[in-house]
């Protein structure tokens, strides 16, 4: 398996470094100080393949906090805070698109016919 | 019920004792995320885009009501409250920890339950017709060859690490049910000329990024050799298969690049070795296995009781699920009842622990405590007195699995796609909600008749888009959602792969675009029974193709 320390890093724009808390596996973000954040907010943006490769490799160096560490484009709003880059991304922060745990509809019986 | 013996019991123990380890020493640091992936995928643990995913096998789709509640117990215990139901006949939950995933697998495991085998390169779960050993037109049940298949292959170390993960599907009905014509092995148990049963054996099935129809390489293989003869298509497999590209490592790319005469000439080359050897079933064996499928003590009763056609004359919806849920049983008085996870606005496939336990209670009054599972992503009672199914069918109702959409354009498969799955490019279950709500008309959807739609989020292809009537594939281009858009697949006994329709249409259009097939379809059909795909079939995509792209 090839290191995220290895691949190719293209960064065309500002990105952070987001991977899977080891606990649980929720989302989270490389921050500043080193630190992993669930809040998109707190992560450290950069804008540069090798602040993004520095920022990667303190991320995989811990690798008992969080798994698969990897770059991930981020665009700044008009509030200049980071908003995901893509649909994956934006799922991956903010959840499933579609509403979980609860029956859809009422009973059948009631509908349709 | 197949009944586990203490063999099994203390296999799944251990594995559990073993996993909690693991867990314990990649938590504390001991071990790496490297070297710890292979073992939890050994157990069906994967990590997704927002959480840990636990697959647990069911094998040939047959649960008791205790082992449906303990499901449901650990949906409440250990994630959100509810499960999905998967292509395999499978069950995944998708919010569970990875610290209470040892305390899950225990609570699993005492009621039978693991996840073993359900991921990485080895025999996964083997699957079955879901109605197996109640279907009139089967000839015996297919769950005893599964089962031997099961205990032949599990932790079988020579098939542990095989090149790719290996998919076996039986059936033992005249109608294939269980798909078993995209399986890296497909078992059809049927008669010879001479009324001895035995095996066609299929091989190098399957769907993903390179799909196949299996070939046939043996029209009849006596029921002593099936063990010694899938021996020997591993073993040819493991021997042959490329392991330096994980694209062309399936068995169906050897079988297509040898040719399925030479590949079959190996396999035989192979089997003349071993046939006669241990792997030879005793007759005495098959049946211990046979006696431990327990079935339950009928009543004798008579087909068509008086309170069914009473309620079918007096209740339209009462009928109307009767002639798409119920279906005949081999015993007189029974009926199999298929309870729809596809309600209007549903996730397909997904059901909550309240309705798990709810079903199982339901098992327990109606069905023998008996629960199936079918790769349709659907559940199934598979006694129920007929006599009874009024009373059932309002309680299921209540619970919200009576949807009478069952083989219905409603009644779509779907993989969890991009909203939970990290292979995914594209979204698929809010597109089956659409398409549910778009299609929410009964009567048309009794109109259209059989009509199956198949969702993927991606090229793996775990909603099995190349074999629905109408199957659809999320691509990403440029950072967006497309779908791919095929007609006229079908996983049956002459199972096909679709025809693409033309080119992929964005998130936003989908619905719109299969709206547009099906009116078309209406339009085009020879006569009111015509199916779909028979007209797809007699007339092409093309007339499909020019309505769509002239409209969109």
């Amino acid at each position: 398996m090839t290191s995220p320390l290895e691949q190719k890093l293209k960064v065309t724009g500002p990105v952070v470094i987001t991977a899977n808390r080891l606990g649980d596996g929720a989302v989270v973000y490389r921050t500043r100080d080193g630190n992993w954040s669930t809040r998109l907010d707190d992560a450290a943006v950069v804008s540069t393949a090798p602040a993004a490769r520095e920022l990667l490799a303190g991320a995989v160096a811990d690798g008992l906090s969080a798994v698969g560490a990897y770059v991930a484009p981020v665009q700044i709003g008009p509030d200049g805070r980071p908003e995901p880059g893509n649909l994956r991304e934006r799922i991956r922060c903010t959840g499933p698109t579609v509403r979980c745990g609860a029956p859809a509809v009422a009973p059948a019986i009631t509908i349709g016919l | 019920m197949y009944i586990y013996d203490e063999f099994d019991r203390t296999l799944v123990a251990e594995r559990v004792a073993e996993f909690r380890d693991q867990v314990g020493r990649r938590i504390s640091g001991e071990l790496t995320e490297d070297e710890f992936k292979p073992l939890r995928l050994m157990n069906g643990v994967y990590l997704q885009l927002h959480a840990y995913m636990l697959r647990i096998a069911i094998p040939y789709g047959t649960l008791s009501s205790r082992q449906l509640r303990m499901l449901a117990h650990v949906g409440r215990r250990y994630d959100r409250n509810y499960g999905h139901f998967t292509t395999r006949q499978n069950i995944q939950f998708n919010w569970i920890k990875l610290e209470d995933l040892p305390d899950a697998m225990a609570d699993l495991a005492s009621a039978g339950l693991h996840g073993m085998q359900t991921s990485g390169n080895c025999v996964r779960n083997i699957t079955t017709d879901q109605w197996s050993g109640v279907a009139p037109d089967e000839i015996e049940d297919a769950r005893i060859w599964a089962e031997l298949l099961r205990q032949h292959t599990t932790l079988h170390p020579e098939f542990s690490f095989l090149p790719r993960k290996f998919k076996i599907a039986v059936t033992a009905a005249a109608q294939d049910r269980a798909a078993v014509k995209v399986h890296d092995i497909g078992l059809r148990l049927h008669r010879n000329g001479a009324g001895e049963t035995g095996f066609e054996v299929l091989v190098g099935g399957g769907l993903g990024r390179t799909p196949f129809i299996a070939k046939s390489i043996r029209p009849f293989l006596p029921k002593r050799d099936v063990l010694s003869y899938v021996e020997a298509i591993l073993r040819v497999y493991n021997q042959f298969a490329r392991r330096d590209n994980l694209y062309k490592s399936r068995i169906k790319i050897l079988v297509h690049d040898l040719g399925a005469e030479a590949f079959a000439r190996e396999v035989e080359a192979e089997w003349q070795h071993i046939k006669d050897g241990p792997l030879a079933l005793d007759p005495a064996v098959v049946a211990e296995i046979a006696a431990r499928f327990r079935y339950p003590e009928y009543a004798r009763l008579d087909d068509d009781p008086p309170e069914l056609t009473q309620l079918r004359k007096a209740d339209r919806r009462f009928d109307a699920w009767l002639c798409n849920a119920v279906t005949n049983h081999k015993v007189p008085g029974y009926a199999i009842v298929t309870l729809s996870l596809k309600p209007e606005g549903g996730a397909p496939g997904d059901a909550t622990s309240d309705q798990m336990d709810a079903i199982a209670d339901l098992a327990d009054r109606y069905s023998f405590g008996e629960i199936r599972v079918g790769h349709d992503q659907n559940l199934a009672f598979p006694h129920v007195a007929q006599r009874d199914l009024p009373e059932l069918w309002r309680a299921l109702d209540a619970v919200g699995v009576a949807t009478p959409n069952v083989g219905l354009v409603s009644d779509i498969i779907a993989c969890p796609g991009l909203d939970y799955c990290s292979l995914a490019n594209a979204r698929a279950i809010p597109v089956a909600q659409e398409l549910t709500r778009r299609f929410r008309d009964l009567d048309l959807a009794r109109d259209l008749g059989r009509l199956h739609i198949n969702i993927s989020g991606c090229i793996n292809a775990c909603g099995h888009h190349h074999v629905g009537h109408i199957g659809i594939l999320g691509v990403e281009k440029n950072g967006e959602e497309f779908y791919q858009i095929t007609l006229a697949g079908r996983a049956d006994e002459r199972a096909e792969l679709g025809t693409l329709l033309g080119p992929a249409v964005p998130y936003a259009k989908v619905a719109d675009v299969v709206e547009e097939v099906v009116a078309a379809y209406v339009e085009l059909r020879e006569r009111p029974n015509e199916t779909f795909i028979e007209t797809v079939k007699r007339i092409g995509v093309e007339p499909f193709k020019e309505r769509v792209y002239a409209t969109h």
